[in-house]
């Protein structure tokens, strides 16, 4: 189908592919492999009993609140943030965009010590906190907000490049035509970029639901109460409990896998490829 | 576009956004609380040190049952695990424990002094030092012990590969150094060789884990390393539990007696209105029902019943004390371990 460049031999074709196909199948592949096989170790009842065991459905639970509740903010938020940079021109547009950037340049670790600092018993806020009752780190709300700070750019990073590229003449034109801001947003703006969020939203889901290190500062690893899905495999691989660490982490892995067969679907079925605008 | 309407629009999507927040907060917040209208239950929050996650998985449910016998009240412990200075620091920044179980006194100090949640001559509190049971720092090697180490002087030999976690992180990481600094003391008779014996040794250390768990894990499972230093409890386990005969234990000719320690955090359970149960629960520990089991997880017990009929399990080293070698754990954190201290300077020239 492509034109063939003039000096592009049969043989390095293939010795290129079959570097290309190697490189995945050890990187990306054979861990994906390695994964099942060790949770399947022990067999299929060790590996349904893992899944089901009371500490694990709570952290399964845990982490799909966590994403239920920081997936849609960071929706609104990112839109919100891509909406501004894209389509007006305002003063400190730059520092916005360096901000929105942040969480992917700041160390996940860091990202939830900042929390530590502001909410933890020295902290800033942390004694009145206390004093009324409010826990925040090594709590629940702690660890919705550092999965919200480290997956904030997601949707944002997705919109604002594809926004740009579309322009303001669609927009202007509704305005033109007497349409509210708000029912450009809803009727214009949004069916624009309707693929670029979803796109978004999948990669905000994934990174929500296996973040790690942001999340592992605030936790306080309480088994059954704090612990989301990652930090659970850690605990079960630190109890020596390898069938069941890994059963756990093949949840993780099937989650990557349906969030790269939705993506894929989607594209096929729509004709949208990612970067293109319509 | 209209600027109104934008900014109506970005209002209302973070007035959502904080109601969310507000509400889940909320939630939480009454998490604390005994449900109302059940039966009463109350739940303790335990927060140890890495390698107990064994031992606090036999007692809870045998304390939980105790304790329904006596007062009729459903218990439910709830545990944390990591490195003992990390964990401190944990409860520090606002972790809710009821009790901790440390690895060493001076991190339930630094609890204490940081956040006075509980007072200071805490370790007075229970009997032995606070101390339910005590343990020791041993070698782990590979089967067959290829490269012969029979004693702390031969983890120095250049190609021997030693791992034990971070002196700063972990608490049996700081036993791993103060038993090691006790045998060149021993050997050698000064300080300055104890310090150049000691820089050798984490010379050899390619990664210090944050807890001694992960150290364990380093050595068994990801294969790195010739020899472990580690908790007795924590060699013993993982023998039995990762493969007997494919790891074996060496006992050097001294080491150092490890006593880690429990204590209720008053503040905390007092706001939890757990002050009584968490009382017992520590108490628990010292009754032989507990010191049993303590003693089946390899940690040595101080019951003297208990003591003599594990006797023969527990092999005899030559242990030298925090009080007697070191001038209490004040003083050796200070010397040792703070910013700036000794192994800070000996790590450094390490990695030169």
């Amino acid at each position: 189908m492509t034109p063939r460049l003039p000096h592009q031999s049969r043989g390095l074709q293939l010795t290129l592919i079959l570097c290309a196909l190697v490189f995945i199948g050890f990187f990306l592949l054979l861990p994906l492999v390695a994964v099942f096989a060790e949770a399947l170790a022990k067999g299929f009842g060790t590996y349904t009993a893992a899944l089901v065991d009371p500490d694990a459905l709570s952290a399964i639970e845990l982490t799909l609140l966590v994403a239920a509740i920081s997936v849609p903010l960071n929706v609104v938020f990112g839109l919100c943030a891509a909406w501004a940079i894209a389509k007006f021109d305002f003063r400190g547009k730059s520092v916005l965009c360096t901000l929105i950037d942040l969480p992917f340049s700041v160390s996940p670790v860091v990202a939830g010590l900042v929390y530590v600092l502001l909410f933890g018993a020295q902290g800033w806020f942390g004694p009145w906190l206390i004093d009324h009752g409010v826990r925040i780190i090594f709590a629940v709300p702690g660890i919705i907000l550092a999965t919200i700070l480290v997956t904030f750019p997601f949707v944002a990073r997705e919109l604002i490049p594809l926004m740009e590229e579309q322009g303001r003449t669609d927009e202007e034109a509704a305005l033109a035509l007497g349409a509210s801001g708000f029912r450009t947003f809803l009727r214009v703006t949004l069916p624009n970029i309707k693929w670029g969020l979803l796109y978004g939203v999948l990669l905000c889901n994934a990174r929500a639901m296996g973040e790690f290190g942001a999340v592992s500062v605030v936790s306080g690893h309480l088994r059954g109460l704090t612990n989301t899905m990652p930090l659970h495999v850690e605990i079960l691989y630190n109890e020596y409990n390898f069938a069941a660490a890994f059963a756990v982490a093949s949840l993780l892995a099937l989650l990557a896998l349906v969030t790269l067969v939705l993506k894929t679907s989607l594209e096929w079925k729509f004709g949208y490829s990612h970067g293109s605008t319509r | 576009m209209s600027f109104r309407a934008t900014r109506r629009f970005v209002t209302v999507a973070f007035l959502a956004g904080a109601a969310l927040l507000a509400a889940c907060s909320g939630k939480s917040g009454s998490d604390s609380g005994a449900p109302a209208g059940q039966p009463p239950q109350v739940q303790l929050l335990n927060v140890s040190y890495d390698p107990t996650r064994e031992l606090y998985e036999a007692i809870n449910p045998k304390f939980a049952a105790q304790w329904k016998a006596q007062t009729g009240q459903d218990v439910k412990v709830n545990m944390s695990h990591g490195g003992s200075g990390k964990q401190a620091r944990a409860v520090i920044d606002g972790l809710d424990a009821d009790v901790v179980t440390l690895a060493l006194a001076y991190d339930i100090d630094e609890i204490a002094k940081k956040s006075n949640a509980l007072p200071a001559g805490w370790q007075a509190r229970l009997p032995h030092n606070s101390a339910p049971y005590t343990s020791t720092i041993v070698f782990l090697v590979r089967e067959g012990n290829p490269k012969g180490i029979k004693d702390w002087g031969d983890l120095v030999k250049p190609g021997v590969s030693v791992i034990t976690p971070n002196p700063k992180t972990s608490g049996g990481a700081r036993w791993n150094f103060l038993a090691a600094w006790a045998y060149a003391k021993q050997k050698f008779g000064s300080d300055a060789a104890a310090q150049d014996f000691v820089k050798k040794l984490y010379g050899n250390v390619p990664v210090l884990d944050s807890g001694a768990r992960g150290s364990t894990t380093t050595f068994v499972e990801r294969g790195i390393g010739d020899v472990l230093l580690a908790w007795e409890n924590e060699a013993f386990l993982a023998q039995k539990q990762l493969g007997q005969g494919k790891f074996e234990i060496v006992v050097p000719s001294i080491s150092i007696l490890a006593e880690p320690p429990v204590a209720v955090v008053d503040a905390n359970a007092r706001r939890h209105g757990t002050g009584k149960v968490a009382e017992a629960y520590l108490k628990y520990l010292y009754t032989p029902e507990a010191q049993e089991i303590i003693a089946r997880n390899y940690y040595r017990p101080i019951d003297p019943a208990v003591q003599a009929k594990h006797a023969a399990e527990f092999p005899k080293v030559n242990l030298v004390t925090i009080d007697g070698a070191f001038g209490g754990w004040q003083a050796a954190q200070k010397r040792f371990f703070a910013d700036g201290g000794v192994f800070d300077t000996i790590f450094a020239a390490a990695r030169k």
